[in-house]
């Protein structure tokens, strides 16, 4: 046996199995997604974009979806960063390593317990019952676009934390010395020296957290109550309720689609941002 | 800015405190705490369901995060060797696996096997012996497995390969020139030094598959995994139970988190 044949031996098993597993069932979605629903549900062949011009039937959860996904991604961008900064930055060495997996504990615990909680303190015997007490009434937290939000970002920080945190320990601490000697005010510095080092990182963390939340389900399910619901959520309906596997098919290839396109375009945005830097510090 | 940190800190961790302080209480409400109590505890490890959920987590968990581990190993390992189109074709599906949303996995996952299940149980039926209950395929663990193996041997693929990146060939080059043959030098060299990434894998293939919800909420069939009892749980009203099967849950990712961390540390050492 040469080596040649031995390297595809090993790869062979892994290989059938991502085709017979990803490959076939994703093919099968784009099939199914020019088909049309079985009277009783399901699937019976055909090739019609029906299903397709049927979409904006669903056009509040892409909206939904579209909104609070950045939105989310944005608000945990803003909280993430200062913290990735103290503990890069301004930590003792001797504590940075506890502090940074103090922050990434949580997210190796289920999302859906963490997320649960979540109801709890948002719930009507939670903080708004905290805030009755102090005079303010009739506040409604749970299920709401708000509760949504405040769900993703805490699911979904530590994920946004870190790569910032690993950009920023990367920065040479001196070039913050360097620009403060040189006289810029501390704002200065962290303007035209912290922050477009550390663009890597937080193209990073925003492109992680946007990719999971566009096929979130359980924290719109969870926190959304029915009222404020994802593409994910309406997946769930179209194929595990109404059975409607044609239609839930073109929601799904939807959904990538739009992936893609947003994830190439912010990635076109971050290279020309990060090229525009090469050439200031190249002059 | 110390004082945002702290106040960071305290948002991530009180929720999970919250959950953690009311698995301990005797009443039955959701909003007060009622004196301190392990009854919860023992409700949840006496309910034949909850236990079923576990052991069925459990075990799915175990299996696909060895077949992965293997799996993505061997082949972290053999694409070390394959360059041209084969490679960018392998590269570019392991990528799809990890960017594709759980949920789409998911659907896919169910209405392929389901429409393959179809196609075949009438065959299945036609050439089984008579007289007996003929097989017929369907949703279940096995099909639970498959598709969090997909999902985690993606994983190890890029866990190890990293790992492997990062080696030195000098030590396998040397290994060589000394004439020892590839199998032995993979044994005595490699396998050694990729060992913690490999056991990192499966260690987190593991904490994907247990706490995984959304796959298995498709493709699990008539099957209860604990994320999908829990949910369900949920949907009906918040009770106690759920807090101790929670607190259970985030104190057994912990430990297996810390474990990883210890065994890539030693990793690094060597």
């Amino acid at each position: 046996m040469t080596v040649h044949e031995r390297n595809w031996l090993l790869v062979a098993p892994a290989g059938a199995w991502l085709l017979v597993m990803l490959v076939l069932p994703l093919s099968v979605v784009v099939i199914f997604s020019f088909g049309e629903r079985a009277p009783a549900g399901g699937w019976v062949p055909a090739f019609t974009f029906e299903q397709y011009a049927n979409l904006p039937a669903r056009l509040t959860a892409f909206k939904n979806t579209l909104t609070l996904a950045p939105l989310g991604t944005l608000a945990a961008l803003i909280i993430a960063y200062p913290l990735a900064y103290q503990l890069a930055v301004r930590t003792d060495p001797r504590w940075k390593t506890m502090l940074l997996v103090l922050v990434i504990v949580p997210f190796w615990t289920s999302i859906l317990i963490r997320s649960y909680a979540w109801i709890f303190i948002l719930g009507g015997q939670g903080l708004p019952a905290l805030l009755e007490l102090f005079g303010v009434e009739g506040v409604r937290l749970i299920y709401t676009p708000f509760a949504v939000t405040v769900g993703i970002v805490y699911g979904y920080l530590p994920l946004m934390v870190f790569p910032i945190y690993v950009a920023l320990d990367r920065l040479d601490k001196r070039l913050l010395e360097a620009s403060s000697d040189l006289g810029a005010r501390p704002l200065t510095t962290f303007l035209r020296v912290t922050l477009p080092m550390s663009i890597s990182g937080i193209a990073t963390g925003c492109m992680l957290v946007f990719i999971l939340l566009m096929g979130e389900f359980l924290i719109p399910a969870l926190l959304g109550g029915g009222k404020v619901f994802f593409v994910g959520n309406a997946l769930v309906d179209l194929f595990l309720q109404s059975r409607n596997w044609a239609f839930g098919s073109a929601v799904a290839v939807m959904l990538i689609l739009v992936m893609l396109v947003t994830v190439t375009v912010y990635m076109r945005l971050i290279a020309r941002l990060s090229a525009t830097r090469d050439d200031v510090s190249i002059m | 800015m110390r004082i945002y940190s702290l106040f960071v800190y305290v948002f991530l961790y009180t929720p999970i405190a919250i959950i953690a302080l009311f698995s301990f209480s005797a009443g039955r409400s959701a909003s007060q705490f009622e004196g301190f109590s392990l009854k919860w505890y023992g409700r949840a490890l006496d309910n034949p369901f909850v236990m079923d959920a576990l052991g069925n987590s459990l075990f799915v968990a175990f299996v696909s995060a060895t077949l992965a581990s293997i799996l993505g190993t061997m082949a972290a390992v053999g694409l070390q060797g394959i360059k041209g189109p084969a490679r960018t074709f392998f590269d570019a599906i392991i990528y799809i696996a990890v960017m594709i949303p759980g949920i789409v996995i998911g659907i896919a996952t169910l209405i392929a096997l389901v429409t393959v299940f179809d196609a075949v149980n009438p065959w299945l039926a036609s050439i089984w012996p008579k007289g007996r209950e003929p097989l017929a395929l369907s949703m279940g663990m096995p099909s639970l497995i498959a598709a969090h193996t997909m999902f985690t041997l993606a994983l190890v693929v890029l866990i190890v390969r990293a790992r492997l990146q990062g080696l030195e060939g000098a030590l396998s080059e040397a290994s060589a020139d000394l004439y020892a043959p590839p199998l032995r030098t993979f044994r005595l060299i490699t396998l050694p030094l990729i060992t913690p990434a490999i056991l990192a894998g499966f260690l987190l293939s593991f904490t994907f598959s247990f706490d995984d919800f959304i796959i298995a909420f498709f493709v699990a069939g008539s099957e209860t995994t604990l994320p999908i009892y829990i949910f369900s749980s949920i949907r009906r009203g918040v009770t106690p139970e759920v807090n101790a099967i929670g607190t259970i849950v985030m104190l057994g990712s912990l430990v297996l988190l810390v474990f990883a961390q210890l065994i890539l540390r030693r990793g690094d050492k060597r």
